[in-house]
């Protein structure tokens, strides 16, 4: 990142003036902290015993005879506490926040993943907590907002605009600039205006820190290629950013294809015609615009897949050849998804399926003696709804339409 | 750049000017028309016009909805500079186009300026490009000479400020509190000292916006302030009462 918060021709920091100066405080902890080794020695001591780093790295030994290629191994952010990789940037900037002296957080959340990981944070740290969430993905992530709320957050739909995630994210800004003096905002992924993209992807590194030094105790070298999902970023940026270096390893991003690259209800946003360079939500990277500067309808599966950006870092790496693009639609992943469960008895979140997906289209081409790593950013049973919807299972119909009639007769 | 000096001159003939804001294509052009024939029969001094942005991050709910309804409609950004520009013809006021800063991005720097100048349009208010961001963007409006106008916010330091102001022309718009457009503010003693600060850090005009909707606003505002913002309580109005219900309350405030 250069002084002016860019990677390359990405990133920077658009926001409104009333944020300038805690965009200033924010930077001068994050550096101190960046600074600190008692800082990243007190995240390392929270994450072992209140979350479940280091976690596992599962060989998955009936995927890779099934696919009689490289060897799958699968680095398992779902055991992290509140099931998903958000809890590393989470607990990360909870410890950011109690340093600054500020009482409220605010998040954005599409999944719920990152909503929930903060409500955790927030009821921990004693901290006051408000979760703006688009209230088309209210609809798709009940039981997530159900637990934000059981843990004292106010979890707020979002109607505006397309009322997704970037719809969550302009409400959370607007709060933000509204209560600046005692809230921070935790932003939840790799976007956003700098410092963000950067303290984002320096709490989710322990990810590959991890996954080099259990690759190697289990493996004995290097993977040959690394897959993550690539929504905002975070989990990718987490899982990539210690191989960036390891010429011999690919980096394999999964974009969510949704319903295929030229249906235009897609969230593709390198590699697409669709998308290109524009500046919003605070940064500048590749959005689905229109040719005015307009953002367009996203879709996917996912709801953490589902936004018109990317990490600023991403479309730097993207354009510098260091990471290969890549994108999976809904049906593949859904695929991949009973693939997975039925091989293994692991459930990845909807999001984390398309690395999946990814990966499986092409590890079947590699030898033997290689491997390769999959970032299963989170579990799946918080889809419990969607995915039973989109399988179409009949005895999960039969049991909501029971419970529905069951509490109409009350 | 003309601006200021226009405004100065307009300045030495009243205690307080009055700058108003649509949202273009909101309810529709026709009805822009109609509120800006009334706006400038009835006094006001300068107008911001708002080209409509899917994410429009600064402002409050009213022109949050405007923007979305205006785009459902189907405003282009070449319907607004055209309407733009039928404006700065027709009338003898500055014209300014208030937008995100993506919209002049996808336009191209470049040609965007060049089309304000030549179109007439005065200056140009970005609210999420400040000035560490603008570098092209501040010395493309100086060779156009048109006002590239930046914000003070309560919580910019005298510093700040000062840094600000050296790259601002026309005059300086100072939001009266934290948060977005449309909500009511309170003009009390942290206010005023506010003000204060913001007159020490420049000698450009100030305007004074978020949060004023009456006459009892804008008397506040008087010798503290060069310019009272009208935004969303208009937005508002005509939504209410339609575009004629504009001029009386126009006439209204001073």
């Amino acid at each position: 990142m250069d002084k002016k918060g860019f990677f390359g021709n990405w990133g920077g920091a658009y926001i409104p003036e009333v944020l300038y100066q805690t965009f200033q405080e924010l930077q001068k902890e994050y550096d101190r902290c960046r600074q600190d080794p008692a800082f990243w020695e007190e995240y390392l001591s929270l994450m072992s015993t209140y979350s479940c780093r280091p976690t596992p790295l599962t060989y998955a030994e009936n995927l890779s005879n099934y696919f009689g290629g490289a060897q799958i191994y699968i680095k398992r952010e779902d055991l992290n506490h509140t099931g998903a990789h958000k809890a590393n940037n989470v607990m990360g900037q909870g410890l950011l926040v109690k340093r600054m002296g500020k009482k409220r957080v605010i998040a954005e959340t599409g999944a719920g993943q990152h909503g929930m990981a903060t409500a955790t944070m927030a009821a921990k740290f004693g901290l006051e907590c408000t979760i703006y969430m688009g209230e088309e993905d209210v609809l798709r992530q009940r039981p997530n907002v159900f637990w934000m709320e059981k843990m004292g957050a106010t979890v707020i739909p979002v109607k505006d605009g397309s009322r997704t995630l970037k719809d969550a994210i302009n409400e959370a800004f607007r709060d933000w600039v509204t209560n600046v003096d005692d809230t921070h905002y935790v932003f939840g992924t790799a976007c956003g205006p700098a410092p963000f993209p950067e303290m984002v992807s320096w709490f989710q590194s322990i990810i590959g820190i991890e996954a080099a030094e259990q690759i190697i105790k289990y493996h004995g070298k290097m993977p040959a290629k690394i897959y993550a999902c690539v929504g905002g970023g975070s989990n990718a940026m987490g899982i990539f950013k210690r191989f960036l270096d390891e010429n011999d390893v690919e980096l394999v991003g999964v974009e969510a294809g949704g319903h295929g690259i030229d249906s235009g209800s897609h969230a593709i946003r390198l590699n697409c015609p669709d998308a290109s360079p524009g500046v919003a939500q605070g940064y500048k990277t590749m959005f689905l615009q229109d040719e005015d500067g307009q953002m367009k309808h996203t879709h996917s599966v996912a709801a953490g897949l589902d936004y018109v950006g990317v990490s600023p870092i991403l479309s730097d790496l993207w354009e510098k050849k260091q990471v290969r693009f890549e994108s999976a639609t809904d049906n593949e992943v859904m695929e991949a998804l009973d693939l997975t469960m039925k091989k293994e008895g692991i459930i990845p979140a909807l999001e984390s399926s398309h690395a999946f997906a990814g990966a499986f289209r092409e590890v079947g081409d590699l030898s033997p003696d290689d491997a390769i790593i999959i970032n299963q950013s989170g579990r799946g049973d918080k889809d419990i709804f969607t995915i039973a919807h989109a399988f179409e299972d009949p005895s999960w119909k039969k049991f909501i339409i029971d419970r529905g009639k069951e509490y109409s007769a009350k | 750049m003309q601006l200021e000096q226009q405004l100065r001159n307009k300045r030495k003939e009243k205690d307080i000017l009055l700058m108003t804001h649509i949202v273009l294509g909101y309810p529709s052009f026709d009805a822009n028309r109609e509120v800006i024939k009334q706006m400038v029969e009835n006094g006001v001094d300068c107008i911001e016009m708002q080209i409509p942005f899917s994410e429009p991050m600064a402002d409050g709910p009213v022109i949050l909805k405007a923007n979305q309804d205006s785009l459902a409609a189907g405003t282009k950004v070449e319907d607004c500079l055209s309407f733009g520009a039928e404006m700065a013809e027709k009338y003898d006021i500055p014209f300014l186009y208030m937008t995100y800063y993506n919209i002049i991005f996808k336009y191209g720097e470049e040609p965007f300026f060049q089309r304000a100048a030549e179109d007439g349009i005065k200056g140009l208010i970005i609210p999420d490009l400040p000035p560490e961001m603008g570098e092209s963007f501040l010395a493309l409006a100086d060779k156009y000479q048109v006002a590239p106008v930046l914000i003070f916010a309560p919580t910019s330091t005298n510093e700040r400020m000062r840094e600000l102001a050296g790259h601002g022309h026309g005059f300086i718009y100072c939001a009266a509190r934290r948060g977005v457009t449309g909500k009511k503010s309170e003009f009390g003693q942290d206010f005023n000292d506010y003000l204060t600060r913001c007159r020490k850090a420049t000698s450009l005009p100030l305007a004074v916006g978020f949060g004023i909707q009456s006459r009892e606003d804008i008397e506040a505002l008087k010798g503290k302030a060069d310019m009272a913002v009208i935004g969303s309580r208009t937005i508002s109005l005509v939504d209410s009462e339609g575009p004629t219900a504009v001029g009386p309350f126009i006439a209204g405030l001073r």
